[in-house]
């Protein structure tokens, strides 16, 4: 069975705080060692897939935003969490593309919600949205009836008026 | 990781690190030709977009192509024409109101997406469900896999231009249709799950039906089979395109029925027996050869496996309830309602208020037809889930297209999507 205490005892100055997700021992490192440690999950740990990550909005927290990657390793037929966080000002972790490049899409998508961004990520642009979309809408500050006139309906210069659609942002 | 050995129909050698299309590269190069070519003949690079409202894209995905001649040299799908914003809704409803919106991510296969979230939701409030539920809900999500294997069996049959198949799996699904709509008293989007079980008991009609799904299946895929294994356009279309070695399928985080057919056994199933599946006898179907028709024979095969679970199942029905006894947490039954106060109290605070789950985060995953689909949620303590992500095979599946489209032809992209088997309802949430 694997814990995250295994990864202290050869790497001592290692910090983390262990979270429970369900029955699934998870961590939180921090944004200096993720990288490292990630690779060494997959490297000596056998984490060898990475089956989602998900970004979410801790809102009046102080680290606002947490990045949750959810790894397994096929071999022991386990499953563990690591997760990052960062603040608002100053939204930024790294990317573990280079380790996992299953983590393209799922970083995109977090990218893209929540507004986190992965340094070191090969594409980092929106995954559902419109590139142009100015706000991250899985942020519990946005509306859920969203921003009126935020998304703009196709416009063509030379298009009939009397078959075009004034937006009204709904 | 140990690769079993599969008894290999078509009689082909396992995957090997030669490019697809070595052989007749070769063939074209070594003939005599007596004209003379330019040594770039075609001098441009043409940029082809596919989608989004493209028949062989099952669906509304965009695929930028970049060409040189008719071979692709890179592609990039362009996701979000489906978006709904499933995850943001979520969080704006309690955890009941979200079971039929599930019914629309992978429309193809609803009973399997409301287990899936069900589950999540059961191991959030630590609910224990009664073995009768946990049986009908294998027969349920079986029941759905062949649903949504047959259609991605079609649908390629039908990309490479074998309509007929197409047909004949449409039937055997409407058959599916009318079972679902016996047990569940609806045909598509069943919404049939409860937290804590499910809305109704699964009747003796609607057993009799399966039966004679289950005993008129063989017949059904053996056509199918008849029509597709021996046809020599089909395997030509399909064999050694679209090929996925097993470690960048692993990379790319492909689960289900496209990494089985990669080599790699790994099925939530078996691995971490959810519900009662430690009890049954299926095989977890495995295909050295990770093309597109290994892809399809895993699905082909997976479907007897689905239909010998259910058989095991309505053999082994247990009987007794199927909703858990606990009334903080599981709705009451219409009759009760009616007739006693604290049941009419317990219903209106839970359709109101929802379950006041425990605080924390939880994730439980299914083997689903596609792969793995499993709900992470993460609870404030309310009745309504802080934050729900929806973690769809599809979308994680389309992910490795890219990859394997480069070098193919243009006429194999069809059948490349069509083996990945993406649903875009699933793939946007």
């Amino acid at each position: 069975m694997f814990s995250f205490s295994q990864l202290q005892e050869r790497q001592p100055e290692l910090q983390f705080e262990p979270v429970a997700v369900g029955d699934d021992p998870g961590a939180i490192f921090s944004r200096d060692q993720i990288f490292a440690v990630a690779r060494r999950l997959k490297d000596e740990f056998g984490f060898v897939q990475m089956i989602d990550a998900l970004a979410h909005d801790r809102m009046e927290r102080k680290e606002r935003f947490e990045v949750t990657y959810n790894l397994r390793n096929h071999r022991t037929k386990e499953r563990i969490f690591i997760k990052v966080r960062c603040d608002e000002r100053d939204p930024h972790v790294p990317s573990l593309v280079p380790i996992w490049s299953g983590a393209n899409w799922h970083e995109r998508e977090a990218y893209d919600m929540i507004g986190v961004v992965f340094d070191g990520h090969p594409d980092m642009r929106r995954m559902y949205m419109p590139e142009d979309f100015e706000y991250y809408p899985l942020r519990k500050d946005f509306p859920l009836m969203g921003v009126p006139g935020s998304i703009p309906l196709p416009h063509h210069e030379d298009a009939d008026p009397r078959f075009t659609v004034a937006d009204r942002g709904e | 990781m140990s690769f079993t050995e599969e008894e290999v129909i078509l009689d082909r050698p396992a995957f090997q690190e030669v490019p697809p299309r070595q052989k007749i590269l070769d063939a074209l190069m070594s003939k005599d030709t007596t004209v003379s070519l330019d040594e770039d003949a075609l001098e441009h690079e043409m940029v082809l977009n596919m989608g989004p409202q493209h028949p062989a894209t099952h669906g509304v995905l965009r695929v930028l192509l970049r060409l040189d001649g008719e071979t692709v040299i890179n592609a990039e799908c362009e996701l979000g024409y489906l978006h709904r914003g499933y995850e943001k809704l979520a969080e704006n409803m309690t955890y009941h109101e979200f079971i039929p919106h599930t019914d629309r991510l992978d429309y193809i296969s609803p009973v399997a997406n409301n287990i899936a979230y069900v589950m999540a939701v059961e191991k959030l409030l630590k609910l224990e469900i009664p073995r009768r539920a946990q049986y009908i809900r294998v027969i349920c999500a079986e029941l759905a896999r062949i649903s949504s294997h047959l259609m991605a069996m079609g649908a390629l049959a039908m990309d490479v231009g074998a309509l007929t198949v197409f047909v004949w799996a449409l039937r055997e699904r409407e058959k599916l249709y009318d079972i679902f709509d016996v047990v569940t008293g609806v045909r598509f989007t069943v919404s049939y799950m409860r937290i804590g079980g499910m809305a109704q008991d699964l009747e003796e009609q609607g057993i009799k039906m399966i039966r004679a799904f289950l005993d008129g299946l063989p017949e059904a895929i053996g056509e199918i089979a008849a029509m597709l294994h021996k046809n020599r356009i089909f395997i030509e279309r399909t064999a050694s395109i679209g090929i996925m070695p097993p470690d960048e399928a692993l990379d790319m985080g492909w689960t289900g029925p496209n990494l089985r057919g990669s080599g790699i056994p790994a099925d939530l199933r078996r691995d971490n027996p959810y519900l009662v599946y430690n009890e049954l006898d299926f095989d977890v179907i495995t295909r050295q050869e990770c093309d597109v028709l290994a892809r399809y024979m895993v699905r082909f095969e997976e479907i007897k496996q689905s239909a010998k679970i259910v058989r095991q199942c309505i053999d082994n029905l247990p009987n007794g309830d199927v909703w858990a006894h606990d009334a903080k947490k599981v709705l009451p039954r219409k009759g009760e309602i009616y007739s006693n106060m604290e049941e009419l109290i317990n219903d209106f605070m839970l359709v109101n208020f929802g379950q006041a789950a425990p605080l924390g985060e939880v994730y439980s995953g299914i083997e689903a037809a596609k792969g793995e689909l499993g709900w992470y949620l993460i609870s404030n303590g309310t009745g309504f889930p802080w934050r729900s992500k929806i973690r769809s095979p599809s979308f994680v599946n389309l992910q490795g297209l890219a990859r394997i489209l480069e070098g193919s032809m243009i006429s194999d992209i069809v059948a490349i999507i069509g083996s990945i088997d993406p649903i875009m309802g699933e793939a946007d949430k």
